[in-house]
């Protein structure tokens, strides 16, 4: 079964560019052929729709493919890189004879023969997905969203909602024998809501998927569960007053609120920045980061999850890794290319955002593991703070290690009762140091629904994140009200 | 697998011939947009070439309208394959597609009287962008880090610096008789060092220079120089206590605010009511001094094109005129929706419906000199960076991280760090009190200095 899912991936390629074998090690050869150390091919075929509602009426639907092959070229720390979008033969040995110029002198490097590694498909399916037969289902999805979000409350007065999926399929030949092929589902369910009351008009945004099939909005997470909870925050943002200004307890809620550990430890931990020693962690390692309580793992292995794949963009098998283990820093999310130069384990982390771009460390799913407390007892341990439970995005600049993300949903704690809901606020911190005023980490893990993408270098990519109730003795919250 | 078209100057007879195809498979109206581009970039860290990278790619994309009782069902498809079954797959998926949209009455092409392209030389493509061998260009990145590494002994690492160039095709035609095609060229030379701090804490910055001609590149050690004070002056920040100050905001940081003021009128928020503009046609909703244009006819520029995504031709509109909201920004679709004219502001993805872009925006430049400015401010922030995204356009709300240097008595001193700063952008506007005369454009979108007043810094 497993042999011939990964089969059929391969035979994809094959069938329809007219691709064989001897193809492939001709570019591998070409691409060596200027004395480079190591060199890769990257075939992606993508196919996707997406569907949007707006005002009730459906506005759009879109259908793209698009196909093409990266080539790329390492000789010693350095890189060459080539893209051509028409797969024929003499294309794609032109595109490797440009990337192996990055190397200046005679071949010396072999092809090794091809090794398939068989991903068996155990964490997502590997569905044909064809535009016309799920069409009307996907119709169904956003026309319930819109239904429910407004059924809500009489003061929503705007809902959109967007579907949209993507099948990709990708074939990865390299030079140290890596054959490696999958099939990559992606769908995603989004409800944007605004509700006015009086002059005040606020917005509430909700949205989820991963690696699955249509049936998972028909059975796990439905558009009305989307669809309410976006109007639910609508609503509750309509009340909602100035945030606090200043430093202050603040307990993050489970799931999404996550993204703290993706901005304040995940993109430092990436070994990219450690080998060129920008990252504020660099360093680190066996050192502590975290309280005790704190320990983050990566995992691409989690099924269905918008973070998860079978093998990475190098053609590895992705797995668990952890980063910190009961506050000590114990190690960095590497690719081929930095696991060699450093010295390291290969974590299967080598991520693009497609085939014309250069591979690099990049998170899967990332999330802390749960702790011994009720998320109750967190709450009622705060005298005066914040509570946030849902965010919009965060920002890191991994060299000084400040990093921000933006609450979209939180809440005053006082004498430890959640009280009134407050506006949007930004919260700053330096990596290395927040995760040290970690002072309770609850029972409740959680991960997101689905939401994640993560940008780098101008590539973005799709992520998971994931953190029980955490309270943070410290944080800086940047809203405009008194403390 | 037949290749239908394989040299550049077929593009513009394709795009014509696909909306003639899908005219004839019972569209009633049909737009395409093919776009074909190069890129090479290199990236130089340490004095050697980390990367080099030198492709080109192309994507057409299809819509079509199909009209109903009660307006038109739209739909649209995108594809990298220029093969004859690929151009079939496009217009059939279209056309598929289309048969489960709602009937839109506001959906539509735009009159025929308004299609067209600007006249003459708007010198957005110069071929001297890829003029240079591969090892020039290599040097250009390296002079401009190794002017960095040198300016002084406590910068001791670097992100790298880096060449770029690109150059781009964009072809649209419809079925309403226009077909229009322009080209544009960029590249750019930037650096990022890093510098180490008394304390061992590492920062670091950047800058770059950006042209449409090779020509116009500022010199590569004049980036890697100021790169290089950039990032110097970010050492042994602190942070500051949680108070109200003016806020004196760098050109370069300001614009983002500008950007926001377009964002505000566009047409899609406006009919939504998704922006804090909505209603406010005609109402003050900045500081009397503000007049905020885009004009996307300005030659040479980022942000210029002939013709917007609809064919019809780029303008100038005067978005804020002495504090007064004069006009929003519309494509055919959101002009329809409000009872007005599109202003030319259409933008064009391979596939969906248009949004809105766009030209080149800007706050018209003041009198005052930004050291003047910095002078008026007994105690405050001058503001050199901000991080993440934390601007909530329905309500205004607005919560950033920022970093910058501390001014007191008129006179910059130590620089600040992991601090917030947080408003709302109608009473922000509105708190503009001075305005720097040292308009620049550096992208399309280009600001003065600015002081605002009123804003809650966030610290300790």
């Amino acid at each position: 079964m497993a042999q011939s899912q990964s089969g059929n991936h391969k035979q994809y390629f094959f069938d329809k560019f007219g691709l064989t074998e001897r193809v492939l090690e001709r570019c591998l050869g070409e691409a060596l052929s200027a004395g480079g150390d190591y060199a890769d091919l990257y075939f992606e075929s993508v196919a996707s729709t997406s569907i949007g509602l707006d005002e009730s009426l459906v506005k759009s639907a879109s259908h793209g493919v698009s196909a093409g092959c990266g080539i790329r070229v390492v000789s010693g720390e350095r890189t060459g890189y080539a893209y051509t979008d028409n797969l024929s033969a003499d294309r794609l040995l032109h595109a490797a004879k440009t990337a192996a110029l990055i190397a200046s002198g005679p071949a010396k490097q072999p092809v090794v023969g091809f090794k398939e590694t068989v991903a068996a498909p155990s964490l997502y399916p590997a569905p044909a997905f064809d535009m016309d037969t799920d069409l009307s289902a996907k119709l169904d999805l956003v026309t319930r969203a819109d239904r429910t979000a407004r059924a809500f409350d009489t003061r929503v007065t705007q809902v959109r909602a967007g579907y949209s999926d993507e099948l990709r399929r990708i074939l990865i030949a390299a030079s140290d024998g890596t054959f490696a092929s999958d099939t990559q589902p992606l769908a995603r369910l989004n409800v944007f809501v605004l509700a006015k009351e009086a002059d005040r008009t606020s917005k509430g945004t909700s949205g989820g998927g991963g690696r699955v099939e249509i049936d998972f909005f028909q059975t796990e997470k439905t558009p009305e569960h989307f669809a309410r909870e976006a109007a639910r925050q609508a609503i509750l943002q309509l009340g909602a007053i100035a945030a606090p200004a200043g430093e202050m307890e603040v307990v993050l809620g489970p799931g999404w609120p996550g993204v703290l550990l993706h901005e304040a430890v995940g993109h430092g931990l990436e070994a990219d920045f450690n080998r060129k020693k920008t990252s504020a962690f660099a360093g680190l390692i066996g050192r502590s980061v975290a309280s005790s309580k704190v320990t983050v793992v990566d995992n691409g292995t989690m099924p269905g999850r918008r973070g998860s794949l079978h093998v990475d963009d190098e053609g590895s098998a992705t797995q668990e890794t952890v980063l910190i283990e009961n506050g000590i820093l114990k190690g960095y999310l590497s690719d081929k290319l930095s696991a060699r130069l450093m010295n390291m384990p290969h974590t299967g982390n080598g991520r693009r955002e497609s085939y014309q771009q250069i591979p690099m460390p990049r998170m899967t799913n990332t999330y802390m593991l749960a702790g011994e407390d009720a998320p109750e007892d967190i709450i009622r341990s705060v005298k005066r703070g914040l509570y946030a439970v849902n965010f919009g995005g965060g920002s890191v600049d991994i060299t000084s290690g400040k990093f921000v993300f933006s609450a979209s949903e939180a809440y005053l704690i006082e004498d430890g009762k959640v009280t009134a809901p407050v506006r949007d606020a930004t919260l700053i911190g330096n990596g290395p140091e927040a995760l040290k005023y970690v002072s309770m980490v609850g029972n409740d893990l959680a991960l997101d629904e689905g939401v994640g993408t993560c940008g780098k270098d101008g590539q973005s990519v799709p992520v998971g994140v994931g953190m029980p109730t955490i309270k943070l003795d410290r944080m800086t919250v940047g809203g405009t009200g008194s403390r | 697998m037949t290749t239908l078209i394989d040299s550049k100057t077929d593009l513009k007879q394709l795009a014509a011939h696909i909306v003639e195809k899908a005219v004839k498979a019972g569209a009633s109206d049909a737009e395409v947009t093919i776009r074909e581009g190069d890129e090479f970039s290199t990236l130089v860290r340490m004095g050697e070439v980390e990367t080099l990278k030198e492709s080109g790619s192309r994507g057409m994309g299809l819509r079509v309208l199909m009209a109903a009782d009660n307006g038109y069902r739209v739909a649209s498809t995108s594809s990298s394959d220029f093969s004859t079954e690929g151009v079939e797959h496009l217009v059939k998926g279209a056309l598929s597609l289309a048969r489960v949209t709602s009937e839109d009455p506001f959906a539509g092409l735009a009159e025929a009287g308004e299609f067209g392209s600007l006249p003459g030389d708007l010198q957005l493509y110069h071929e001297d962008v890829y003029s240079l061998p591969t090892a020039e260009r290599i040097d250009y990145a390296r002079r401009a880090e190794a002017a960095a590494l040198s300016a002084d002994t406590r910068i001791t690492n670097s992100a790298g610096g880096s060449f770029d160039a690109s150059t781009g095709r964009k072809i649209f035609a419809n079925s309403r008789g226009f077909t229009g095609e322009y080209q544009a060229s960029s590249c750019s030379v930037s650096c990022s060092p890093i510098a180490l701090g008394k304390s061992g804490e590492m920062q670091r910055d950047y800058w770059y220079t950006y042209a449409r001609s090779l020509a116009r590149l500022a010199s590569p050690e004049s980036v890697g120089i100021e790169a290089a004070r950039r990032t110097l002056r970010r050492l042994d920040g602190r942070r500051v206590k949680t108070q109200q100050v003016p806020l004196v905001f760098a050109p370069e940081i300001a614009r983002s605010l500008i950007g926001a003021i377009f964002d505000a009128a566009s047409g899609d928020s406006i009919y939504r009511g998704a922006s804090f503009f909505t209603g406010k046609l005609g109402e003050q909703v900045a500081a009397e001094a503000i007049t905020v244009i885009d004009d996307g006819t300005m030659v040479g520029g980022f942000g210029t094109s002939p013709f917007d995504g609809e064919g019809l031709p780029s303008r100038r509109t005067v978005i804020v005129e002495r504090g007064v909201l004069s006009n929003y920004l519309l494509n055919t679709y959101t002009g329809r929706k409000l009872g007005m004219k599109s202003t030319g502001n259409a933008s064009r993805g391979l596939a969906g419906n248009p949004g809105t872009g766009a030209g080149n925006v800007y706050l018209a430049a003041g009198e005052q000199t930004p050291e003047e400015i910095l002078r008026s401010v007994s105690s405050g922030l001058y503001v050199t960076e901000l991080i993440g995204q934390g601007v909530n356009m329905v309500t205004g709300d607005y919560s950033r991280g920022a970093s910058g240097l501390w001014i007191e008595n008129g006179e910059l001193t130590y620089p600040v760090q992991e601090i917030t700063i947080a408003g709302n952008l109608k009473e922000m506007f509105r708190n503009i009190t001075s305005i720097g005369n040292d308009l620049v454009f550096r992208g399309s979108v280009a600001s003065p200095t600015l002081r605002v007043d009123g804003m809650t810094i966030a610290g300790e």
